[in-house]
């Protein structure tokens, strides 16, 4: 079972909660996709109202909430966020995006780095969104992130996995959880970064933009199954040139 | 070397682009490709498009909904003055117009944000007339001093103004500013501005990019169509979302795309901007770049603006009031324009929940407004 911070987590699905064409319709795909942990901007609800349109019709009992702090341009307004946002109520858990470019949305390493340290003090459990760079990964896992979410492809782009090599190593080198995040634009995306190892991955455009969100939901629940199942099963290396499934190798030789 | 300031080529050589690029066969290429360049812009903008303009609004809807959901984000307009020392052909608040003037004070504009707070916006927009001696800079530094915490953002669409007063306005908590150029074509920009600072086209020009380099983080820009070929307009538009992307990539951007509308002074648009050429702008742009916020306004109306929900436009004003106090007194006189959609904001979101799209009308958090200067940011010192 994955295990973040000291919690258990059945399923290697995470939600997010942005773009859904109406708070039921994210409610109900959510809760077909079977995840367990939602991403959560804290620009778009107001923690402190219980009638909040998002935070009211999710049942916090199933799933575990995680701020991000989608927006922030540094470390500065990144920890600012975090900090009144717990005040709020909110926990200790944080998706940690630093998005100086309201563009592409790609994170400042040199910037979550910095308010990774300083959350990890005070703390927060710390999950940063980062570009898919080894090291890092590794430097984010030194100062105490609890998990490392490298991007697959730029957020919202559906594009899938472009940066198979940088997470293959990502994956290979990490003691803490890898939670591949954005890009995953198909269920063969999100199974792709499981049978490479990954031990979670998230997803949101590619669900709340589909044309039925709750049959994709579940679609990507399926996926993430099967992903993680052949990844445990031990798949086989890829080869350049066939391999015959019973090799006739002339050892007739041997004594 | 990079260009520092922003250039608009001449009309008649933009003209010449739409004519060049303007045939089936580019526009279709344009509809397929992944990247638009300024010329895929022209032939979406061209007439060799309007035939294809389902195709053009199943790209842009298509674009929209990656980039943006199925959200359409909710703000309102506080008028707080229409004092203006420009003569505009077109705008109700021109110099020359007997209307009455007002500009709020500081109570009665805080007066106005709470009654639209109460009314469930989250995002507003302080929008005046030209009358620096009237309304400055300190003013709005103050309301916003008075607003930040209570909303999730707080934007301007006042006058140009120099990027040390765009620092300032950041710092009291204002993340965004709005100036249209109104038209990007120098000689009907003279013809229609008769007096004022409003009249010069360059100063005008370089101010999105003052606020830009002030540090806002949402610059938007805009043309008020009926003036020019909307067409020219269109590229123009595209041609300066371009330059600031390459200048400022730290700051999101917008575009606005005001049709006039009945105003005091009678004014009588140039030219004539239907609302399948309305459309037709706003799908290319859309798929010209996909990141940009598009607002639609009330002064469009209800009908064209639930029909546009889901292709290309992200933000929708609603329930608003264009005479400066116009909130708490609605029968106060004074407005800018009429405006051609009349319903509540409720009515507004209902319809747009209607089209499956959620109305959002929180995107954004007080929290980023809070300026508290930078500085050490150990565990100690925070």
């Amino acid at each position: 079972m994955l295990t973040i911070a000291g919690r258990t987590f059945k399923s290697r699905l995470f939600g997010g909660t942005g773009k859904f064409s109406s708070p039921q319709v994210m409610k109900e795909a959510l809760e077909a996709s079977g995840c367990e942990m939602v991403t959560v901007a804290l620009r778009r609800v107001d923690l402190a109202n219980p009638e909040d349109d998002i935070m009211s019709v999710l049942d916090r009992r199933k799933f575990l909430f995680l701020p991000n702090t989608s927006g922030a341009r540094d470390a500065h307004e990144a920890v600012r966020l975090a900090r009144l946002a717990r005040a709020a109520g909110g926990g200790e858990w944080l998706k940690l995006e630093v998005t100086p470019d309201p563009r592409t949305l790609l994170p400042d390493p040199v910037e979550t780095l910095k308010a990774t340290e300083i959350l990890v003090k005070e703390g927060f459990i710390v999950l940063p969104y980062i570009n898919a760079d080894p090291v890092l990964a590794l430097r984010l896992q030194d100062a105490g992130a609890a998990a490392v979410m490298p991007l697959g492809s730029p957020i919202g782009t559906n594009q899938g996995i472009l940066t198979a090599f940088q997470i293959a190593i990502i994956i290979e080198q990490a003691r803490v959880p890898v939670v591949v995040d954005a890009g995953l634009g198909a269920p063969s995306h999100a199974a792709q970064a499981m049978e490479m190892g990954a031990d979670a991955v998230l997803v949101n455009t590619a669900i709340a933009v589909a044309g039925d969100p709750v049959r994709m939901a579940r679609a990507f629940a399926m996926a993430v199954e099967a992903g993680r199942e052949a990844f445990e099963a031990g798949l086989g290396a890829r080869r350049a040139e066939a391999a015959a499934s019973s090799p006739q190798t002339g050892l007739d030789f041997l004594r | 070397m990079t260009q520092d300031t922003f250039t608009i080529p001449d009309f008649a050589e933009l003209r010449q682009l739409v004519a060049t690029h303007g045939h089936a066969a580019e526009v279709l290429r344009a509809l397929r490709s992944e990247r638009l360049d300024i010329n895929g812009l022209a032939a979406l903008l061209s007439p060799a498009a309007e035939n294809l303009l389902p195709q053009l609004a199943a790209r842009s809807g298509q674009i929209t909904a990656k980039r943006f959901g199925r959200t359409i984000q909710i703000y309102a307009p506080l008028y707080l003055s229409n004092f203006c020392i420009n003569r505009c052909a077109y705008c109700g608040f021109s110099a020359g117009n007997r209307i009455e003037r007002r500009v709020l004070t500081m109570a009665e504009a805080e007066e106005e944000a709470m009654i639209l707070h109460g009314r469930g916006f989250k995002h507003i927009l302080l929008v005046s007339g030209e009358a620096p001696a009237r309304l400055g800079v300190d003013y709005l530094v103050e309301l916003a001093a008075r607003l930040r915490e209570r909303f999730a953002s707080i934007s301007i669409e006042v006058q140009p103004l120099e990027e040390e007063e765009y620092a300032r306005l950041f710092a009291s908590g204002i993340t965004s500013v709005a100036v249209y150029q109104e038209t990007y074509d120098r000689g009907i920009y003279s013809q229609v501005h008769h007096g004022g600072r409003k009249c010069d086209f360059d100063y005008r020009l370089a101010t999105p990019a003052r606020a830009a380099a002030a540090g806002m983080r949402e610059v938007g820009i805009g043309a008020l169509l009926g003036l020019a070929d909307w067409r020219l307009e269109g590229l123009a538009l595209g041609m300066h979302l371009a330059w600031l992307r390459r200048h400022y990539w730290r700051t999101a951007l917008t575009v606005s795309f005001p049709r006039l509308r009945p105003a005091e002074g009678g004014f009588q648009p140039l030219v004539t901007v239907s609302e399948r050429m309305l459309s037709q702008l706003i799908f290319a742009l859309r798929i010209f770049d996909p990141d940009v916020g598009l607002l639609l306004s009330t002064r469009e109306e209800a009908r064209f603006r639930d029909g546009m929900v889901g292709l290309g436009p992200t933000r929708y004003s609603a329930g608003s009031c264009t005479a400066p106090g116009g909130y708490a007194h609605p029968e106060l006189a004074g407005e800018q324009f009429s405006v051609g959609d009349h319903r509540s904001m409720q009515e507004v979101c209902a319809d747009i929940c209607r089209r499956g799209y959620d109305p959002v009308r929180k995107d954004w958090d007080a929290t980023f407004q809070i300026q508290d200067g930078g500085g050490e940011m150990s565990a100690a010192a925070l």
